[in-house]
Parts: structure tokens; sequence; C-alpha cells
């Protein structure tokens, strides 16, 4: 610990402290990684334990399209960025279009999930216990991909109008960060309402 | 202002003095914000106490009615947990990281302001339920379900009308703001450090805030998704607490322990800071064991994630439950006797300076001591099944906010007072203050134990006569007066030294950390050359170029 003076300069010109976009960005999912915890936690607990119909297998279909539609945003936002570092705006923006659309169709498909439930099957939160976890932990998934979607809508606008550089490359990274974020959050949810609920 | 050439000259008129508080990312004004806010709230939950323990000073009391007596120890905890203690010390960090780690703002200045408004959306929704909580059935106008508002109390079958409502928007709200201002404390004090101010020469405050930021993040989580799921069943008819559909009443309380416990520490880490900067100043050491004192902090953040259901003894778990809880309850001793006695020998042998903030600190010392030794004492299963939700809970935990955190929380208004108005807090009063409010907390609380022992529960609204009750709550009563006029010493201490106390220079106390390097209180920018440091204690550096600190760290 006992530095001199000459390589305390030395210290001085390598002084590199991390992004706090980036930190920030962790913290935030470490935050919403806590909710779902408890939400996912509920979900395995009152498995099994409504105390009147539906059951899950009577109802739920698997949604697989919609599934590998999300997951594979993520690469796409992935390539999206990979190209803004390297100042090629047009893929950018033809990633990150995709990565938008992708985002929609699985939003889409849960929403057409949600009203044959509603309409056809008469099954809503107030059912039983499986409607109240399932609509809040697929429900909350959902508010975060739509989040997610007005934050990619908007840095597509800004792309559009060419305000979108290779400078922005760390910033259009942190928000990549969320969105890989919600990604991995519906594995989860996924896993534990589809699969291990099911 | 910025195209002003010398804006300091310019008078404003009072609309834009309120309009630039409303309108600031500036953390120290955010810092003082959330501290005005913290001591208004903190006056209002202290009348809420009075009012309490007139109540309760004699068997048979029929000053309040049991309506009212449940309001009040409701909002008495939710106030003093969410609204006083949390606030406080969120403004003394967001006050003191920045100018301790020689930063010019936090990491995030809108995110502060946005933290600190959520947090005070927060306290007015809650006492907006005064004036809006009974609703059309005129159904009880504040919330009265404990500040831990089991299920199913807060069904809308027990809880009509809107006062839980309130209650629990107010602290969805309030959560919100905790988690961005605990974020912010992470980026900052992880990205915004000055040249030189590697994580080892961190003031232990700011390594403190770190954790407790750490903490915010997992424990007030799981607080916001709890009060979802309640919003849920109170207005979409979900059913997670609703026995008659099969849901499950225990899991209100694992949800809300899991963050209740981490909470505590939330609240008891800063104060762990304000000794830990005070202690060496007034004793003229370096810290005792500063290593040691970093791990124990973040090995006490981790321990105590795994404690929670403690608090649920009395519920009924199985024997691997009940032992799990205690033993890990049990471990949060070590590191926390490894800080008692780090302290302990920072003052050992140093040449000690009683003044007032040195007072608290070792009242801080003495009380957080005890308060946690009955923590160990309720740690045991079986003591606890005896004396669980009975006064000597209520005087084990009370030990430690008031007899730790608060008493932490004054010894850091005398310490920093100085350096955020550019006056003393006059020490007569001072010293006035400690005494007065040292005997008014002894004498309450001290006395609490006892009834509680005797076997009287938490939350009556009274008491039969001839239990041998009688003397212990009116002696706790007694204390809460010389309690209210040392606080009210304490206020007028602060609104007059204000305009009269002794103008002070960068460093009344002698200190050794960035601060200090500073004027009082500090310009805008903090710092008018971003400062590089070498060592722990940077001012002593500069003041002993001779005999600098950098040469034996």
């Amino acid at each position: 610990m006992s530095a001199t003076g000459a390589s305390m300069a030395a210290n001085d010109a390598a002084w590199d402290l991390p992004s706090r976009g980036r930190v920030g960005m962790y913290c935030l999912i470490v935050a919403e990684s806590a909710i779902f915890t408890i939400f996912v936690v509920a979900y395995v607990f009152y498995i099994g334990k409504s105390l009147s119909g539906p059951a899950p297998r009577e109802i739920l279909h698997v949604p697989i399209f919609s599934t590998i539609c999300l997951l594979s945003s993520s690469l796409t936002i992935h390539w999206a960025i990979a190209a803004l570092r390297k100042g090629k705006t047009a893929v950018f923006g033809v990633f990150w279009f995709i990565t938008l659309a992708l985002g929609t169709i699985f939003i889409a498909a849960t929403a057409r999930e949600w009203r044959h439930l509603i309409y056809q099957e008469d099954f809503t939160i107030q059912t039983n216990l499986f409607g109240t976890t399932y609509y809040s932990l697929v429900g909350l998934h959902a508010s975060h991909v739509i989040v997610g979607l007005i934050g990619l809508a908007i840095v597509m606008i800004l792309a559009l109008l060419g305000k979108v550089k290779r400078e922005q490359s760390e910033r259009c990274e942190v928000f990549s960060l969320y969105w890989h974020f919600v990604d991995a959050v519906w594995v989860i949810v996924f896993t534990t309402v589809y699969i291990v609920g099911r | 202002m910025a195209s002003e050439a010398i804006p300091l000259t310019i008078r404003k008129g009072p609309l834009a003095v309120v309009y630039e508080w409303l309108a600031t990312a500036d953390h120290k004004k955010i810092g003082l914000m959330y501290i005005v806010y913290a001591l208004l709230f903190l006056v209002i939950m202290g009348i809420e106490a009075i009012l309490m323990r007139i109540q309760l000073a004699h068997a048979n009391s029929t000053f309040l009615s049991p309506q009212v007596f449940n309001r009040l120890f409701t909002m008495h905890g939710t106030t003093g947990v969410f609204f006083v203690a949390m606030p406080i010390l969120f403004g003394f960090g967001n006050y003191l990281v920045p100018l301790m780690i020689g930063a010019r703002d936090m990491a995030f200045p809108r995110l502060n302001a946005f933290a600190f408004w959520m947090t005070a959306l927060g306290g007015l929704l809650l006492y907006g339920s005064f004036f809006a909580g009974a609703g059309v059935s005129q159904a009880g106008i504040a919330p009265d379900v404990g500040w831990f508002a089991y299920a199913p109390l807060t069904a809308t079958a027990f809880s009509p009308g809107h006062s839980t409502d309130y209650w629990t928007l107010s602290l969805l709200v309030a959560g919100v703001g905790s988690i961005a201002g605990g974020v912010n404390f992470i980026a900052t004090i992880l990205c915004m450090r000055c040249p030189g101010m590697t994580l080892s020469r961190m003031p232990l405050l700011a390594w403190m805030n770190l954790v407790m930021g750490g903490l915010v993040l997992v424990t007030i989580s799981p607080l916001t998704a709890a009060q979802l799921m309640l919003m849920a069943d109170r207005y979409l008819g979900a059913h997670f607490f609703d026995t008659v559909a099969g849901g499950s009443v225990v899991m209100w309380m694992h949800f809300f322990w899991i963050f209740g416990h981490p909470e505590v520490y939330v609240l008891i880490i800063p104060c762990f800071a304000f000794i830990s900067e005070v202690i060496p100043v007034f004793s003229r050491k370096a810290m005792f064991g500063y290593p040691a004192m970093v791990a124990a902090t973040v090995s006490i953040g981790f321990v105590s994630l795994g404690v929670w259901a403690h608090h649920m003894f009395t519920v009924g778990m199985p024997s691997y439950g009940n032992a799990f809880f205690v033993l890990t309850t049990m471990v949060v001793a070590v590191p926390t006797g490894i800080k008692i006695f780090n302290w302990l020998a920072t003052m050992w042998g140093g040449k000690i300076r009683f003044a007032t903030p040195m007072l608290f600190a070792v009242g801080f010392l003495f009380q957080f001591l005890i308060g946690g030794l009955t923590g160990m004492m309720l740690a045991t299963a079986p003591f606890d099944w005896q004396l669980g939700n009975s006064y000597f809970v209520v005087a084990h935990f009370h030990y430690i906010i008031v007899g730790g955190i608060m008493f932490a929380i004054f010894a850091a208004f005398y310490y920093w007072y100085p350096k955020m108005t550019g006056r003393m807090l006059s020490e007569t009063l001072g010293k006035w203050h400690f005494w007065l409010f040292l005997i008014g907390f002894h004498l309450t609380f001290d006395f609490m134990h006892i009834p509680g022992i005797l076997g009287m529960p938490r939350r009556v609204y009274t008491y039969e006569a001839g239990r041998g009750w009688e003397t212990w709550n009116m002696i706790s009563s007694i204390g809460t007066v010389f309690q209210a006029v040392a606080i009210l010493i304490f206020v007028y201490n602060m609104v007059s030294s204000y305009f009269v106390g002794a103008v002070v220079g960068n460093d009344p106390w002698d200190a050794w950390t960035l601060e200090w390097a500073t004027s009082s209180p500090p310009p805008e920018y903090n710092f008018a050359v971003v400062p590089s440091v070498r060592s722990r204690r940077p001012l002593w550096d500069l003041k002993h170029p001779d005999d600098p600190d950098w040469k034996y760290e």
C-alpha cells in the first residue's frame, strides 16, 4: 500500500471506474429479480392448492412460438449493438426493428392467450389460486416487456431521425441489459408456469 | 443563473427560492430535504407515542378509545420506520457520500430527486388517510392493522374503507423511492470516487452506505412485491392471502419479514457508519481494524438475509426451522461483536474529547449492546415462545431503534451540523439534550422490559389493575416527558444555532475525511478542484505532510 510519488502518478493515469449506467442497471436488475423471486415463490407454493377448477393442464397451452420470438430478440438486440459499436447505423436500425417486432409478437401472443382464457374459458384472477398467481406472475413479466417495448420504440424513433450514432452505443447497451433481463426472466416464468406448474 | 456574472450576490425572491428547492437535483439540497422532512415526521410520531403513553400510564384508562389506540400504534410504527428513520439516513447518506468520496454529486442526480419526491409522496399518502381514509363506508380514518399488517386483517372483509389502501399504496410508493435511492448509492460509491480513493481507502461511511444500498435492493423489493399482491387482493379480488380460497396468511408473514428483518440492518448500518466516523475523530486515533470493520459489515448484510423467521417462532414452525433461525440469528452477534470491540479499541488509549457527538456515540455503544443482548434472548426460540408479542419485545426493539439508531442520528446531527450550515450547534444545549434524553430513554425503555416479563402483551389499549404492571407503565410514561423536553431543546438548538451559532471554518472538529476539506456549507460543486487521495485519512496527510498516513497503510 505504501505508494511513492512516482507510482502514485502512475495510479492517477490508470484511474478507471466502472460505468455508472451499467452499475445502475445491474442494481435495478437485482432489485427486479427480488420482486420476481417473491412472485415465483408464491406461484410455486400455490401449485395444486386451488380449491376449485380449472387446473393449469386443462386450459394452458404452451406458448412455444412466442417464447422463441422473445428469446431470439436477445440475439438480435446483441447484433444491433455490435453493429452500432462499429458505426454501422443502418444495420443497427434493422436489427433494432426486428427486436421491436419480436417483442411485439410476444406481447400480442400473451394478449391473445389472456383473451382466450378470459372470454372462452371464463378464467380470471378471481377464479382460484391458480388464476391469482398465473395472472400476477405472467402479468408482472408482461408489464416489464411493455416497458421494454416503449424503450425500444423510443430508440427506434431516434434512430429513424438519425440521432443514434456510435457515441450512443454505450447507452443502448445499458438498455439492452434490461431487455436481456426480461428475456431471462421469461425462461424462469415459462419453466414455472408452463412446465413445473402444468 | 449560470448566465449571471456573480450569481451569489443576487438576492432571490421567495418564489425563486422555493422553485430552486423543488426543482433541485443537488445532492446536498436533496439530503437536507430528506432530513427536514424526516424531522417533521419525527415530531408527529413522537406525539403519537406520547398519546399512547398517556393512555397506558395507569390501568383502565379511558383517555383513548381502542380504535384510536390501534391507529396510533400503526401510524407510529409505520411512520417511524419508513418516514423518519429511512429518510433521515438517506438524507445524511445523500449529503455525505459524495463529499466523502470527493465527488461533485451522486451518480444520477435526477433519479436522486425522484427518489426523494417518491418518499415524500409516500408520507403524504399515509397521512392523507386521515382526510380520505374513511371512504363512503365511514370505516375508520387511518390504518389500524399494525405496522406489519398481518393478513387476513388487511382483507377487505376486515378492513373496509380505504385506510388500508392508503397504507399499502404509501409503502409501495415509498419503496420505489427507496429502491431508486439504493441504486443511486451503489452507483455513486462504485463509480464516482475521486482519484486514489480505492475501495480500501474509502471512509467507512461510504462502505457502510454501499452495503446499505445493496440491502435496500434485496429487501425493499420483496416488500414491494408483497404490497402488489395485497393490492391485487384488495382491488382485483385475487386470493394471495385469502384463506377462504386456500390462500395462506403465513405467506404474508414470510414475505413481510423477509423485508422486515433486513430492514433493521438497512437502518442500523448507516448508524454504524456515523459511529465509525465520530469515534475516531473524538478519540484522536485512526479507526481500529478497518478491514475487519468492512468485513463485519458485509457479513452482517449477508447473514441478515437469513434470519427473518425469528419473528415467527410463535406462529409455529418445524423444529429444524426453529433451529435454523435460532442459529442464523445468533450468528449475527459475531460480526456485531467485532464492531463493538473495534469501536472500543479505537477509544482505548485515545485522547477522548467528550463533545456532544461523542456523548451520543458512547450512549449508542452501551445501549446498542444491551439491545443486542435482549435480541439474543429473543432469538432463543423457547424464550421467544414465552415473551413473543409482549412488552419485552417492544422494549427490545425500541432499545435498538431509539437507544441505538436515534442516538447515532443525534451524534450525526451534532457532528455534521456545522458542515451543513456553517455554524456550530450550542454545546450547552447539546449536553442538556443528551442527558435529558438519556434519562428519559432509560426510564421509558429499561422499565418497559418488566411488564413484558410479567405477561403484558403489546398492542393492548389498556389493562386491568392489580397485575403488577401499573408502576412500571407509570415510570415508562414519565420517561417520555424527559424525552419530549430533550427533543424540544434539540429542535430549539437546531433553529437558534442556525441564526446565532458560532461561525465555523472548514474543519471545526479537526477531522480527517474529505467533507471537511471544503467550505461549510459546501458550494454547489463541492470541490473547486477534484481532490486526489493517498490514504484513508486524506486531511491528516494534508495537515501532517511530514508524517502522512500513506507511509503506513
